[in-house]
């Protein structure tokens, strides 16, 4: 061949640079807010440099008084009430389903599979008003309750699917063995099935722990008083803003909000990259 | 960890499924209920009648009437259907608006997602770390947070404008411009390439080497054989990821909602579709007319995902013979 050959080495830095480069540009926007939230608010947008000339922390102190006499604090609180009860009812319900699909006999168990696979495609926007009626007529707008009933009542098809695909890969004679040995189906499911389903419940409650912590539009539809805020809402009170002098309480809450994301990240990195992998999950 | 034995839907169908079947029903015997399956299935009925069929039924419904939640539907026939296409502007821009997004963003998120997935399908140490790190985005993308800082990196005087202001491209501010406002939000997308890289690194690890090596001792550069082994080869995952993209970005909201500063940007360039349902349903109380809204855009998402499914046969290339007649 006439390609002249480089040297193993070169490539293998010329790649790391590539790399690197990337790994530049797409952190950027992050490390710049890290940066942003700690800047002097005139400095924000006027100067270029990353670092502040000097390191000011009254965005924080400011951005936590929050809204309407109602702290920041507040904000953080119902979040994670609001992720973690949807963690818990997500697991519990859609492991239920799970285990019927995969290991039970019923009927119509085909076509009930066929109708979830489908509702994975629905888009959320043709249940949302009737939906709304219904908890409306209830008295639960503005409450968390319709936020976390419908992940009690499974309807996070992927989830079920995804927990469906890998109890399907854990050994029948495993469940069979324990059938034989007298237990029932509810404990077969309890200690048998469940605990070897770990790997795909922990991606269930990472991936529901995010998704519902970056939700925004259902929020936003259910939750109108302050009090009941979450922090995508408590944020959205910036959306309004232009002017600078809030730029630093802005973005030192927009920080303090990824802040729990970029926790979980660094904790389960690879089992998420995996999980995505495996099961082709939306980030 | 690597524990996770879920198969990969692209790559790997789930082929067992008809022969556990046939474990379960021995041939001559009808199949019966196990009583216990109820109780499993309980909370997934009771929100697939009450949180799905039958808001779904009812959102049909209201799609043919007049409705504001205080007083009781009024039926108009096609009358919001019409409505949409004779006589709403924001509508039709809004349609406009999302269509430009999703047939921009995702094919230049699909290429980038594939090109850096191609870089990093190699041995050499630090592709775990490169990985995470181009994944973080798709975590963080999503949220009102990041669509905030999105907004200031792209104001007159942010960081964006101040660069390309170095290089001799004087841009208006990117969110406050028409012509460049959609351009930030699918520029937003893009930077989640993440997720659908590490789906395209795993098809990838799946090609055999020895296609490659056979192909480079025939001749074949490297353009060649990207063209006539990785793209056939990886096409179900292509498939895969191009169906799951364009559903999302029909139902994109937030990166519009927040740098479009809650009302659709500047001259209604950032009004998305579902921007505008949320404003008709839940602002100005015409939740027949956002029903109808929502059906179409149901309608509209079936009829891309059918034309996909459809073209697949042209394009998808299953390399496993049983698995070939497969969709």
């Amino acid at each position: 061949m006439t390609v002249v050959r480089v040297p193993r080495t070169a490539r293998s830095v010329g790649w790391h640079v590539l790399c690197l480069a990337i790994v530049a540009v797409v952190l950027y926007p992050l490390v710049w807010l890290a940066f942003a939230s700690v800047k002097p608010p005139d400095e924000i947008l006027s100067r270029l440099a990353l670092l502040p000339t000097r390191f000011v922390f009254d965005g924080y102190t400011k951005g936590w008084e929050g809204a309407a006499d109602v702290g920041f604090g507040r904000f953080f609180l119902n979040s994670f009430l609001v992720a973690g009860l949807s963690v818990a009812a997500n697991v519990l319900s859609c492991s239920l389903a799970a285990f019927a699909f995969a290991r039970l006999k019923f009927r119509f168990r085909g076509a009930m599979f066929a109708f979830m696979i489908t509702t994975l495609m629905l888009p959320y926007h043709v249940t949302l008003i009737p939906q709304y009626v219904i908890f409306q007529q209830a008295g639960l707008v503005n409450t968390f309750v319709p936020l976390i009933l419908p992940k009690l009542l499974a309807t996070e098809a992927f989830f079920v699917f995804l927990i469906v695909q890998f109890m399907r890969g854990i050994p029948r004679e495993l469940d069979e063995a324990a059938i034989i040995d007298g237990c029932s189906v509810y404990r077969t499911f309890w200690h048998v099935v469940l605990p070897l389903s770990k790997p795909a419940l922990v991606t269930t409650s990472i991936f529901t722990f995010i998704w519902t912590w970056n939700d925004f539009f259902t929020q936003m539809v259910y939750l109108n008083d302050t009090e009941k805020f979450t922090v995508p809402l408590g944020l959205r009170l910036f959306v309004d803003t232009s002017s600078q002098s809030n730029f630093g309480a802005m973005f030192a809450m927009s920080a303090l909000a990824l802040v729990p994301i970029v926790l979980f990240f660094l904790a389960f990195q690879r089992l998420l990259v995996e999980g995505v992998s495996t099961s082709g999950l939306k980030g | 960890m690597t524990t996770l034995r879920t198969p990969d839907p692209p790559a790997a169908p789930p082929r067992p499924a008809g022969s556990a079947r046939r474990r379960d029903r021995p041939a001559g015997r009808r199949r019966k209920s196990q009583p216990e399956a109820f109780a499993f299935l309980t909370p997934w009925l009771l929100g697939a009648v009450a949180l799905t069929v039958g808001p779904m039924v009812v959102s049909l419904y209201l799609s043919f009437t007049d409705y504001d939640m205080f007083t009781s539907p009024k039926w108009i026939g096609f009358g919001n259907f019409t409505h949409m296409v004779t006589d709403d502007d924001r509508y039709l821009q809004s349609v406009k608006v999302t269509l430009i997004y999703v047939l921009i963003s995702v094919p230049l998120k699909l290429t980038v997602s594939l090109l850096v997935a191609m870089l990093l399908n190699t041995r050499r140490g630090g592709g775990g770390f490169y990985r995470a790190a181009f994944y973080a985005p798709s975590l963080l993308g999503a949220s009102v947070a990041a669509a905030l800082v999105w907004r200031a990196l792209f104001m007159g005087g942010g960081p964006v404008n101040e660069v390309l202001a170095s290089v001799g491209w004087h841009t208006p501010s990117w969110v406050d411009d028409p012509q460049f406002s959609l351009a930030s939000i699918i520029l937003l997308t893009v930077w989640q390439f993440g997720a659908p890289m590490v789906i395209f690194l795993a098809g990838l690890k799946q090609i055999p080497a020895e296609l490659h090596e056979a192909a480079a001792i025939d001749g074949a550069g490297a353009f060649r054989r990207f063209r006539h082994i990785t793209l056939p080869m990886l096409s179900p995952v292509i498939f895969f990821n191009l169906v799951m993209e364009a559903i999302h970005a029909f139902q994109s909201f937030t990166p519009a909602f927040v740098i479009g500063g809650g009302r659709g940007g500047p001259a209604d360039a950032d009004l998305f579709y579902t921007l505008y349902l949320f404003e008709v349903g839940f602002q100005d109380f015409r939740m027949g007319y956002a029903s109808a809204m929502a059906w179409v855009l149901l309608a509209v998402i079936a009829i891309v995902t059918a034309i996909v499914f459809r073209t697949a046969k042209l394009w998808v290339f299953y390399d496993d013979a049983d698995t070939g007649g497969r969709k």
